[in-house]
């Protein structure tokens, strides 16, 4: 392993500046991840052609892929850069902003739209209150397993970066709030508006704008198997779209 | 549209468990709130708890009871946490566990379909209830879920991307607001408020390396402790004896691998030896968690022993079988292999204690009310609850309780408080103005020192004297260098003068208030001269030997 490794990182001065390519030096060490080679850029912000330059903008929290705030597109691939071990990928290294989204600066972007397709989809339980009521119900230990893995979706936005049907060109919300969907219509408690999320999603830009290209499940950092419940939902959808023909 | 000015105003900073709960009581009540965060709340600190939260539901047979449940609590925080606090705690788990449950979030379930409860380190039945092993996030997710639903309702403006910079106080000295800076626009406001709650989280990053996430920096409880606030406690620091040591950060293995059998271990002559098995039978690995960093410590530090010689031990689940521990700690496991490379189904993991928690904070009455008039404080950045140490498992419930606790108290204080005179336009313009000139300030800083560099500093500072084990010269020799450090801040160069997202200049602004919040924990260490729950303090005895200081309870063990 050689002492360096380049980064090539495209940055970008604000949401409407163009972007250019930077290329920084970062001594190697085992278990280098991408966050953490952003880190040592911020303590000496000096370009491969010796430039002092402002340190590279980047969203990050946790660094155990539980946050999911580093999204960006590393090598061409849109993942969480925390875990993205630099002994694993090819070097030198392309950083850069997941696109799909507005670019606030360099690979900061703007995933608003995502909490806001959450709204669309009615994304939680119809609670009475906070307040003590009496037992929850039991629950099916394999439904909630099911429930589990799909409540680890951190909202990063990789399948949408990954989607070819996310972008200008539709209105498509994407996988990972649609899927949001099939989890609350599991809850013994969300199952009762489980007809209001399915009627959302036959609206403009709902799970009809699936393509099918099952991109989002190549590239799930948390193995949520997208394509099986975007299917479940599609036949869910479906039934609904009788029910609501047939009055029943 | 006309504004129902009737609606009381809520300012919550912080939208962890806490934060996000107190915004749903108050939200219930009629009121409105104002979430500042420095992040969309969905990706707060509170995802990174593992393991679970401790709740008395007695449903495994073992007659376990809250009164046990209480009196773990007070004797792992070594009776320095407020009994009666601790108390109301207790009683209300149970039925946060089931309104967490109706709200959805999906604990792990028995055959049976009910809630499956855990062991965890401190007590001694199984009391523990959780979502594999990401129980924080799934609890978050499902506030998080809820707040979105009161923000559809018109109830809730979340400010994300905004940081807290401090409050406003009016002539009479009570808290009537606060001056936050969008982080990507850079734009700084003034806000009213009728009360504000902050519930900002632990000050890790103090120490550089930790468990926390790069935002626990402590900014906003040392800002108000600049303003007035009181903090009581800042000395207990919880240093959590398994996490993966790293450069970036120390990731942390739940108390959960012990908890479902793991056992702690290290080489001594050629065979595995389980130091914490033999050194505490009666809870064996799953001792409390300031003991176990001390033995760990102490095996590899003082004896020697860590593996090839560096500060690390083992932490070996591979004699588990490997479906049981997917089902019950999948998350981490899976964390552990990316991070390290290697599959803890088969081979040890290496672990070394980090900084985890802040049992100190800012002081807090029974009912979350600091000692300033209309400021509240709920969550890790308060002192209750914890005492000199916390249970593992009890910080999900500290956060949801004090949440619930401090949420209706502030809509009684919005209500009913004494609040004093009104903030005028011109009193509003005044403070932005102040935040917005220290800020200019700092983007034209021309010195020559880094402030990463300089944080990176403060961490090793930290760590070499107010960890682990800690001593009288060593804590005046850290006072020393802070005070250093602190005048080394005024050297610092901005290489970024950019008004979008400038993250260098809002981080030169956190860490003053850090490296003043490191001076309160060392500071607080000093003059605690007794070794209580995670505050450990070695003494030289006739002018050689070393040993604790002990407390009164610690040596019950």
């Amino acid at each position: 392993m050689p002492d360096k490794v380049r980064f090539i990182i495209e940055r970008q001065d604000g949401p409407n500046e163009k972007p250019y390519n930077q290329e920084f030096d970062v001594d190697y060490r085992p278990g280098l991840n991408v966050v953490a080679a952003l880190m040592e850029i911020q303590k000496n912000p000096v370009t491969v052609d010796g430039k002092r330059v402002p340190p590279v903008t980047w969203e990050c929290n946790c660094l155990e892929k539980v946050c999911g705030a580093c999204m960006m597109v590393i090598n061409g691939r849109a993942r969480q850069a925390c875990c993205a071990l630099v002994d694993e990928i090819k070097k030198p290294i392309h950083l850069q902003p997941a696109r799909t989204f507005p670019v606030i600066r360099d690979l900061l972007i703007d995933r608003s739209v995502m909490f806001e397709s959450l709204k669309k989809i009615q994304g939680w339980v119809e609670l009475d209150g906070s307040w003590d009521v009496k037992d929850a119900p039991i629950q099916n230990p394999y439904t909630a397993q099911t429930a589990y893995e799909i409540s680890h979706c951190m909202t990063c936005g990789c399948c949408l970066e990954a989607c070819p049907n996310v972008g200008p060109q539709s209105d498509f919300i994407g996988p990972a709030p649609t899927v949001q969907a099939y989890l609350f219509n599991l809850h013994p408690l969300g199952k009762f508006d489980a007809p209001k999320r399915l009627n959302a999603l036959m609206e403009k830009g709902g799970i009809t704008s699936c393509g099918n290209s099952q991109n989002c499940v190549e590239v799930c950092p948390k193995s949520i198997k997208l394509t099986t419940y975007l299917a479940q939902l599609n036949r869910d959808v479906n039934k609904q779209a009788l029910k609501n023909m047939f009055n029943f | 549209m006309a504004k129902d000015m009737s609606k009381k105003k809520i300012a919550i900073v912080g939208g962890g468990i806490s934060g996000l709960l107190a915004t749903i009581k108050v939200c219930e009540l009629g009121g409105e709130v104002d979430l500042f965060s420095y992040c969309p709340v969905k990706r707060s600190h509170s995802l990174c708890a593992q393991g679970g939260i401790n709740a008395c539901m007695d449903t495994k047979g073992e007659h376990d009871s809250i009164y046990e449940h209480f009196d773990d609590t007070v004797y792992g925080g070594d009776f320095l946490a407020d009994q009666i606090a601790v108390k109301g705690m207790v009683e209300a788990a149970p039925k946060l566990i089931k309104m967490f449950d109706r709200m959805g979030v999906p604990f792990t379930r028995t055959s049976e379909g009910v809630l499956d409860l855990r062991n965890f380190g401190g007590q001694k039945h199984k009391r523990t209830c959780f979502a594999g092993s990401t129980t924080g996030q799934q609890i978050l997710y499902a506030l998080d879920e809820q707040v979105r639903r009161w923000e559809v309702k018109g109830s809730v403006h979340k400010f994300e991307f905004w940081e807290f910079i401090k409050i406003i106080k009016n002539r009479e000295g009570i808290c009537r607001g606060l001056v936050a800076q969008n982080m990507n626009t850079m734009e700084i406001r003034a806000f009213r408020a009728d009360t504000v709650i902050l519930a900002t989280g632990g000050p890790g990053q103090v120490f550089g390396r930790c468990t926390a996430s790069t935002i626990c920096n402590g900014s906003a409880v040392s800002a108000v402790y600049q303003q007035g606030a009181e903090i009581a406690n800042p000395e207990f620091i919880q240093i959590h004896p398994t996490a993966i040591p790293g450069s970036d950060k120390n990731r942390l293995m739940s108390e959960a691998c012990r908890g479902e059998g793991g056992r702690v271990w290290v080489y001594k002559d050629g065979k595995p030896w389980y130091f914490l098995e033999e050194m505490y039978p009666a809870y064996g690995n799953l001792v409390p968690r300031d003991v176990a960093s001390r033995a760990i410590y102490k095996v590899c530090v003082h004896m020697g022993l860590g593996i090839n010689g560096e500060n690390r031990v083992y932490l070996d689940l591979s004699h588990i079988d490997s479906g049981y521990l997917e089902r019950k700690l999948g998350g981490i496991l899976e964390m552990y292999s990316e991070f390290v490379g290697q599959d803890p189904r088969k081979v040890p993991m290496e672990i070394f204690p980090s900084v985890h928690y802040s049992m100190g904070g800012i002081w807090v009455d029974r009912v979350h009310n600091t000692n300033i008039p209309g400021l509240m404080a709920s969550g890790e950045c308060d002192y209750q609850y914890h005492g000199a140490n916390r249970l593992g498992a009890n910080s999900l419930l500290s956060a949801a309780y004090s949440g619930t606790v401090s949420g209706p108290e502030a809509m009684k204080w919005a209500k009913t408080g004494n609040k004093g005179s009104e903030l005028s336009d011109a009193d509003l313009e005044a403070a932005r103005r102040e935040v917005q000139n220290e800020y200019d300030k700092i983007l034209t800083m021309n010195g020559s020192e880094n402030a990463h560099k300089l944080h990176h500093e403060m961490g090793d500072l930290m760590y070499k004297y107010v960890a682990i084990e800690r001593d009288n010269n060593g804590l005046d020799a850290c006072l020393v260098e802070l005070k250093k450090l602190l005048k080394r801040w005024n050297d610092i160069g901005i290489t970024d003068h950019s008004p979008v997202a400038n993250q260098e200049a809002m981080f030169v602004r956190q860490l003053r208030n850090m490296i003043l919040y490191a001076m309160a924990i060392t500071k607080g260490a000093r003059m605690r001269d007794e070794s209580r729950g995670a505050h450990a303090k070695i003494v030289l005895e006739n002018g050689k030997q070393k040993r604790y200081l002990w407390g009164a309870t610690t040596n019950a063990l």
